[in-house]
């Protein structure tokens, strides 16, 4: 660490602790609906966890981004952040906005589009608080001393985020139109700009990591990210082919698509080929690990099992079943989640001084929290095709289906927990850290 | 060996074609949307049925189109399988309908204990006017239709009634048969009530009817609330079913 200021990221990163934990517990109790126990259906309701589960994700993740960006902007621009009273203001206001909104949806209070649930009054005050994020980033930038591409990509990423926020807001009355622009938000921010972002942060770690030439593993950065944008932006076609848009997006969507896993796939040989290459032999190995680990993982999670149902006539069976639920678990774990740990990981040392990356709970907390999680997408892989063979293709009862799904519903918990005695682990070592100083400030 | 100027241009130039490329689809694929989504049959209670389908999160549980969460059924097609009035006894208390199942949130705007009869039914007509119009939607092919199924499913509706089915009350040919068949025709999680008249006493049927738990706890037959008339007509039909 060389700026005071990047002191706030800790504090992002600790709201992403307590929100991660909180998004965990809903998850159990929407296993636990699965499993036949909803014994909480009348206080919460399935759609009021599963509103809740996915938007802490959104929430804790963007929080994520904010905190790795209040760290690596100034790094990279060479000066102090611009004001840190206003990033403290934001901190403080996009907390309260989210824990409004998720309260809200305990009391039937919300606008109910899948992952965009949050209520219009609060959308306008999410846009007020990004804006001054971005203000921000930008004259830190601008004012700094380098203007590096690893600082401009994240710039940029963070930048269409907030602009494709917007398609989001408009709502309207014909749901055809309504689920198209839902998509722009939803996919363009996940298997678009959030990839552009997670490049960037990869890009960052791998340059103190491995100790590459910056202008080595800058470049690469330009041709994934080049990637991503080739196949992800039309790849949006894969929403379309069965919520009411003409028949030509089948074609556009399936073969945009299925290029997808080729940038995951750029990204994981990146981080692999960088690191082998590296002279340095920087201490922090955890922190290589997760790096390594997040671009392997989102590459099985999001490109190969993307893959797996993104082509229409698969599509045609699994669209709306829990097969997306297998994708989408290991998808956000290995692109989003690792990424974000990755960099809480190499951070905590860095501004704390302490050196806690050896020894067994952060080793476990990798481990455990991996395994735990392949496990839970082998529940709902096995889950989602049974679905789509009893349900879909041999045209059971929709209960009878479900009931039958319960004891791999419980497999599915089991899983979870170990995962979650992973994030413990993660937590524990975190709050081991303890707070930032300013003693550690590099000359 | 590519240069990183090279790269970039690859980046922004890939980037640029694209987003063009798909800006353009969306305005053909907006030019359409009225066509293959009969926006000319969207009335007003298509849109506030719409409005309720939002403000209560329903794709929190269902899918619709496939979109959703899979707690719940599939809806696009719901009214191929159920009848309004099937939907009006469901909604006003999902629970009682499947006792013992996947619980289901039980809305008061749907119930006329809580609302009154008009504004109850008011609400399940809008709900019932959105999904008709959104199983209209041309959604290229979706939801296709099971392909390894052992024997083409019954339909509930949409089929002329056989000589049997014609003279059930209408409470009968409506509801019950969404999980019951009579003469072929019915849904298939109830035991068809074909010649159910020579195996079953009236008044086992009446107790059976009007309080199922007690007679069989556990079992999935609802307990609708059935009494007075619509009861005494079912029991008059029922008991025409001989073999």
């Amino acid at each position: 660490m060389q700026y005071k200021s990047q002191k706030i990221a800790w504090y992002f990163f600790a709201a992403c602790m307590g929100l991660f934990s909180l998004q965990l517990i809903y998850g159990f109790i929407l296993g636990f609906d699965r499993m036949g126990y909803d014994v909480l259906h009348d206080w919460i309701p399935f759609n009021t966890a599963r509103a809740t589960h996915t938007n802490l994700l959104v929430v804790w993740m963007l929080t994520g981004f904010m905190g790795a960006a209040y760290y690596i902007i100034p790094q990279e621009s060479g000066r102090e952040l611009w004001s840190t009273r206003l990033a403290w203001i934001q901190y403080y206001s996009l907390l309260l906005v989210g824990v409004v909104a998720v309260a809200g949806y305990h009391f039937n209070i919300w606008e109910g589009r899948k992952f965009l649930e949050i209520p219009r009054p609060l959308d306008y005050l999410v846009v007020v608080n990004v804006l001054a994020f971005l203000l921000n980033l930008f004259m830190t930038i601008w004012k700094g001393k380098n203007k590096s591409t690893t600082a401009m990509v994240l710039f940029f990423g963070l930048l269409m985020a907030a602009l494709l926020y917007l398609p989001g807001m408009y709502t309207f009355d014909n749901i055809v139109h309504d689920s198209y622009f839902r998509w722009w938000v939803v996919h363009l921010w996940v298997e678009g700009v959030w990839e552009l972002i997670m490049g960037a942060i990869l890009s960052f770690l791998l340059i103190k990591l491995t100790g590459v030439d910056r202008e080595i593993i800058e470049k690469w950065l330009y041709i994934i990210v080049g990637f991503t944008f080739l196949s992800g932006i039309l790849g949006t076609g894969h929403h379309y082919y069965y919520t009411g848009a003409p028949g030509y997006w089948l074609m556009v969507g399936g073969i945009f698509s299925a290029l997808e896993p080729l940038a995951f796939l750029g990204m994981a040989l990146y981080a692999i080929a960088m690191a082998r290459r590296g002279g340095r032999n920087h201490p922090n190995k955890l922190a290589l690990m997760w790096t390594i680990g997040c671009a392997v993982m989102s590459f099985v999670g999001a490109g190969f099992l993307g893959f797996a149902h993104t082509l229409p006539q698969v599509n045609m069976w699994t669209h709306g079943t829990l097969v997306t639920a297998m994708h989408g678990h290991m998808a956000f774990w290995g692109a989003y989640a690792m990424l974000i740990l990755a960099m809480i990981t190499y951070v905590l040392p860095e501004m704390t001084g302490r050196k806690l990356f050896k020894g067994w709970i952060p080793e476990w907390a990798f481990w455990l929290s991996n395994i735990g999680m392949i496990a839970m997408t082998g529940a709902f892989a096995v889950m989602g095709v049974a679905q789509v063979y009893m349900e879909r293709k041999s045209g059971m009862d929709f209960l009878e289906v479900q009931e039958s799904l319960e004891v791999h519903a419980f497999g599915l918990v089991l899983a979870a927990g170990l995962f979650t005695l992973g994030i413990v682990l993660f937590i524990r070592n975190f709050c081991a850290y303890g707070l930032p100083n300013d003693e550690v400030l590099e000359g | 060996m590519l240069t990183k100027s090279a790269a970039k241009t690859f980046f922004l130039g890939g980037t640029a074609l694209c987003s063009i490329a798909f800006v353009l689809l969306t305005m053909d694929t907006l030019a359409q949307f009225p066509d293959r989504s009969n926006q000319e049959k969207m009335t007003p209670a298509v849109v506030r049925g719409n409005h309720i389908w939002t403000k209560n999160n329903c794709m929190g549980c269902h899918t619709l189109m496939g979109e959703g969460a899979y707690y719940a059924p599939e809806l696009t097609k719901v009214m191929d399988r159920r009848s309004p009035e099937w939907i009006a006894e469901f909604l006003k208390d999902p629970e009682r309908m499947y006792p013992g199942r996947r619980k289901m949130v039980k809305y008061a705007m749907f119930d006329p204990a809580e609302v009154g009869a008009e504004e109850a039914k008011k609400n399940v007509d809008d709900i019932v006017a959105f999904f008709t119009w959104v199983g209209e939607i041309d959604l290229n092919g979706f939801p296709a239709e099971p392909d390894m199924a052992q024997a083409p499913r019954a339909q509930a509706t949409d089929v002329p009634p056989s000589s049997s089915l014609a003279k059930a009350p209408v409470y009968f040919s409506t509801v019950c048969i969404g999980c019951h068949a009579v003469g072929g025709q019915g849904g298939q999680v109830g035991p068809a009530l074909d010649g159910v008249a020579s195996r079953l006493d009236a008044d086992f049927m009446r107790k059976w009817i009007s309080d199922p738990q007690s007679v069989k706890p556990g079992t999935t037959m609802p307990d609708l609330g059935l009494e007075g008339e619509d009861l005494e007509a079912i029991l008059d039909y029922l008991a025409t079913l001989k073999e």
